[in-house]
């Protein structure tokens, strides 16, 4: 096995050094009654060519862009990635290195992730970010766990049009805790109704996603008024498409005390939904409340800058029990592609890049009404929206996927009141020849 | 003394991104406008991100320059102590980039993604073969998120059971991770106390356990890399009290093929990918860590669960109502369980045992050539990694840290030092079988030069690092003022 290194003369030297005579031997201090009796029962091992052809193969049965058209994002989208991305972010000095506990020879990471915690704060118009968490759901779960620590209060309030697999994390992660999750409905518009706030106790955050699950750019200026009509209330925006923030009004300037989210659109592969990123930032205030690592700029002996792992008294392998978070790593490569991304784009990128992205979905949004297909939700999308198709569109539904396209993504399940309802995304990886496709096959 | 790898090099200075750059400039090629643009209400418009614009060339160097000042397994021996910092074979790179799985899309019905189904079904078959526990989720992120969903089923498992309960054994040598894992589901750590070894006894654990205590949490092979030899009667102990068993698998590397999980009592264990099964760390992730229950837990794991139908076709299913819900936005990090699912098939079970078995001779190897010059807390025979102390050193007024910069200089990247809390000035040495034995040796003759020159030549150490692009760091600083972005 190219793999392991030691030749059968090695094994002889290096057995006769520990003094033991064959290799079993070393495992001998492990009771009988705690090993196994039988193989572990796995298929032969194959070969580097068989490894490639076997997974070719695989590869082979899902279906991706190259011959498929998925028109749905609902938080894992197409966004076209850089060769020079894909080559740097694969280089062994950045993929094969561990946490930069040793700061003197991981500069570079901790150089990268510094960079990272600064374009997420100027994206989002916060003071401080971490160095990232798992994913944007668990992200949501983190920060709302952190708005209990911060107010001392016992419940959370979460709007309905948040993405739901995010608010099942949520759930989640609060079931073992005795805290209450609260909904807060969507209106008619397709953005969350903050009317109802003025009905609930006083809880600990409010959180809305904007755009939220339908593609519907909240009122985040509006929500965080209401919001923090009770100043003790911390105000959460989540997000699954933070290419909007290239165009939009960032969280951080409209009231929001925590934005958090996927940054998966920044540089990463869908992947089937992971590896992926979840971005995290706050105000100064909070810093030391956050979950999470952090980078922090500092001087070695000469006075030359350096970057560190800072505050860890926050952190579960200091603080253990009482730590802020039981999280011990974070998505570092993930987080070096995000920030490759958005130096790849630069200021003038990311705002063409996220113009098209709005003009492509509004392209699509367009001809469907021109196509007589109701939008229902009449707020202002960013790259997705929802569409109420014909009774029975199920059917042309399943029939389009045997033709590779996949026509939006059905609503019913996440909201049973949302019969015929469908979620489309367009990026600027929908050729206009592939949507006007698709506008033929589903207006009526 | 022999060449050492470590040299100082040729190494670029590089600022920060804004600091480069003019605006105008762009990396980024834009496809052509075939739709007409649209434009957005004047009130929702930003001034869109401060980002410095840079062209493709920039970019291209900055992260190459930031790259070259970077230890990685890929360029020396990497001995970090619980970390299995072993060697990441190329080709998973070249399989997890297949545009047929780093294109999929979570959501897509199953039918159209059969192939990330086949890889995610057969790792969960993989992974249950090797722990000998029968029902396994990939879905946790990392290890400390295994962690949770076992605490979470511990949390549903007693509710179901029809009585909470609050408290939770962890051995004093644990990783932190355990006892925050714990306390995030509302269970109050309960420190068990081990001997000079670490070993666990069964007297400590009887005396903790009772009815209020939900169970324990062991990581076997244990911190200090030993096998706890009373596991048998602990885990009967817990289980006969009404606990359970959550087994830490940090250290599987050490047991693969050996061990059965299940026999031994354990009712959930997490695996780290990114530590057993070879994939790259990423410098801090992404990782994953799946978790393997026995058959009466397997109802409490997290949804989606892969099945399969009786056409062979793969399937997702969301319906199981005493399960702890969802962990993750989709099916956890399927990039990170593909490249195991690879590893997992080019080694093969004779493969993976001896894995094992070489990472227990080449700790032991290094604990025999090193035991002479660095004070072994605890001389007996190790798993997979073994602790020094910097007791030997310690009157020349050296310490752990001194010793890890030093080494730097060698060329390697330095043990995990002050861990575990249990050995003062810890060094805690885990080399893995893909090292060979001449960088063992290599590695040997460096610590042997160091213990030389704390009597010797102390300054030595004191200055160290002084070949990297940067000296030691002012850490007290940074966390005084915190500079988090600029």
């Amino acid at each position: 096995m190219r793999y392991l290194p030691h030749t059968s003369a090695n094994i002889a030297t290096m057995l006769e050094t520990v003094g033991v005579r064959h290799l079993d031997e070393l495992h001998a201090m492990i009771p009988e009654d705690c090993r196994r009796k039988t193989p572990m029962d796995l298929p032969a091992p194959i070969s580097e060519w068989e490894l490639n052809a076997h997974m070719d193969e695989l590869a082979g049965t899902n279906a991706v862009p190259s011959g498929c058209k998925v028109f749905i994002g609902a938080g894992a989208y197409d966004h076209f990635i850089p060769a020079s991305l894909s080559a740097l972010i694969a280089r062994g000095e950045f993929s094969t290195a561990y946490t930069p506990y040793q700061p003197e020879i991981s500069q570079g990471t901790l150089q990268a992730i510094y960079e990272y915690q600064t374009y997420v704060t100027r994206l989002l118009g916060l003071e401080v970010a971490n160095a990232s968490m798992y994913d944007g759901a668990s992200a949501l779960a983190e920060a709302l766990l952190m708005a209990v620590r911060i107010t001392k209060r016992k419940s959370v309030v979460l709007s309905a049009a948040i993405h739901p697999h995010y608010r099942q994390v949520v759930n989640t992660y609060f079931a073992p805790t005795g805290y209450d999750v609260h909904l807060l409905p969507y209106g008619s518009d397709g953005r969350t109704d903050f009317d109802s706030l003025a009905d609930l106790a006083p809880t600990a955050a409010v959180a809305v996603q904007s755009p939220n699950f339908f593609g519907c750019i909240e009122d985040l200026g509006g929500g965080g008024a209401a919001v923090h009509r009770d100043p003790g209330t911390l105000f959460i925006t989540a997000f699954t498409e933070p290419l909007a923030y290239g165009l939009l009004k960032s969280p951080g300037t409209l009231g929001a005390d925590i934005a958090c989210g996927e940054g998966q659109s920044f540089g990463i592969p869908r992947s089937f939904g992971g590896p992926g990123l979840g971005m995290f930032a706050t105000r100064q205030a909070y810093v030391r409340n956050l979950p999470g690592r952090l980078v922090g700029k500092t001087q070695d002996r000469e006075g030359r800058r350096g970057f560190v792992l800072t505050l860890a008294t926050r952190e579960q392998h200091i603080r253990r029990a009482r730590a802020t978070s039981n999280i011990c790593s974070n998505q570092s490569l993930c987080a070096t592609a995000s920030v490759m991304y958005l130096a790849s784009l630069g200021g003038s990128g990311i705002r063409s890049l996220a113009a098209l992205n709005h003009d492509k979905a509004e392209y699509l949004k367009q001809c469907f009404k021109k196509g007589g297909v109701s939008i229902p939700f009449e707020s202002p999308t960013f790259n997705e929206f929802v569409a109420r198709l014909p009774q029975g569109f199920e059917k042309t539904h399943r029939r389009l996927l045997g033709e590779n396209i996949v026509a939006g993504l059905h609503l019913e399940r996440f909201y049973p009141e949302l019969r015929d309802h469908y979620l489309f995304c367009a990026t600027e990886t929908s050729a206009k020849a592939d949507m006007d496709r698709l506008v033929e096959e589903v207006c009526p | 003394m022999t060449e050492a790898v470590g040299t100082p090099g040729l190494k670029f200075n590089e600022p920060l991104l804004w600091e480069k750059g003019s605006p105008g400039r762009c990396a980024f090629s834009l496809p052509p406008r075939d739709v007409p643009a649209h434009s957005l209400d004047a009130s929702l418009l930003g001034e869109g991100p401060d980002f410095p614009d840079l062209s493709e060339l920039e970019v291209v160097r900055h992260y190459t320059r930031l790259s070259q000042w970077n230890f990685c397994v890929d360029s020396g021996m990497y001995p970090l102590g619980s970390c299995t910092m072993k060697y990441n074979p190329k080709s998973h790179e070249r399989q997890a980039g297949l545009p047929g799985f780093a294109g999929v899309h979570p959501l897509l019905p199953p039918g159209l993604c059969q192939g990330a189904l086949h890889v995610m079904y057969h790792l969960e078959r993989y992974l249950s073969a090797i722990t000998g526990l029968p029902a396994v989720s990939l879905q946790p992120a990392a290890g400390a998120q295994g962690e949770l969903t076992g605490m979470l089923i511990f949390h549903a498992y007693h509710r179901q059971q029809g009585r909470l309960r609050h408290k939770l054994i962890i051995p004093d040598t644990a990783h932190g991770t355990n006892p925050a894992s714990a306390a995030l589901c509302g269970f109050k750590p309960v420190t068990a106390e081990s001997d000079s070894c670490g070993i666990l006894s069964a007297d400590a654990v009887a005396a903790l356990m009772d009815e209020d205590t939900a169970g324990i949490m062991i990581t076997n092979p244990n911190t200090m890399g030993f096998f706890e030899t009373r596991i048998r009667q602990i885990t009967r102990i817990v289980h006969e009290a009404g606990g359970l068993v959550y087994g830490d698998g940090a250290n599987m590397n050490a047991v693969m093929g050996i061990v059965d999980a299940a026999r031994i009592g354990i009712d959930i264990l997490h695996l780290n990918l990114h530590k057993t099964f070879s994939t790259p760390h990423g410098g801090g992730g992404p990782g994953s860590g799946p978790v393997c229950v026995t058959q009466e837990l397997e109802p409490f794991l997290p949804v989606p669960r892969i099945l399969r139908g009786p056409d062979g076709n793969f399937q997702v299913d969301d319906q199981f109502p005493q399960s702890v819900g969802r962990v993750h936005a989709f099916y956890g990090n399927f990039g990170i369980q593909l490249r195991a699912y690879c590893y997992i098939r080019s080694m093969g079970a004779e493969n993976l045992k001896k894995a094992s078995q070489l990472a227990v001779l080449n700790a032991n190897y290094l604990k025999e050539r090193l035991k002479k010059d660095y004070h072994l807390p605890c001389d007996r025979p190790c798993m997979h990694e073994c602790v020094f102390s910097d007791k030997y050193q310690a009157p020349h007024r050296i310490s752990t840290l001194d010793i890890a910069k030093r080494l730097m200089e060698f060329g390697f990247h330095p043990p995990t030092i002050y861990f575990p809390l249990v050995v003062p000035g810890a060094i805690m040495v885990e080399p893995t079988e893909t090292e060979s034995l001449e960088a063992l040796d290599r590695f040997v003759e460096a610590m042997q030069t160091i213990a030389a020159e704390s009597r010797d030549a102390p300054e030595r150490l004191y200055h160290a690092p002084t070949t990297t692009k940067v000296g030691r760091l002012d850490e007290t600083a940074a966390a005084r003022k915190p500079c988090l972005s600029g």
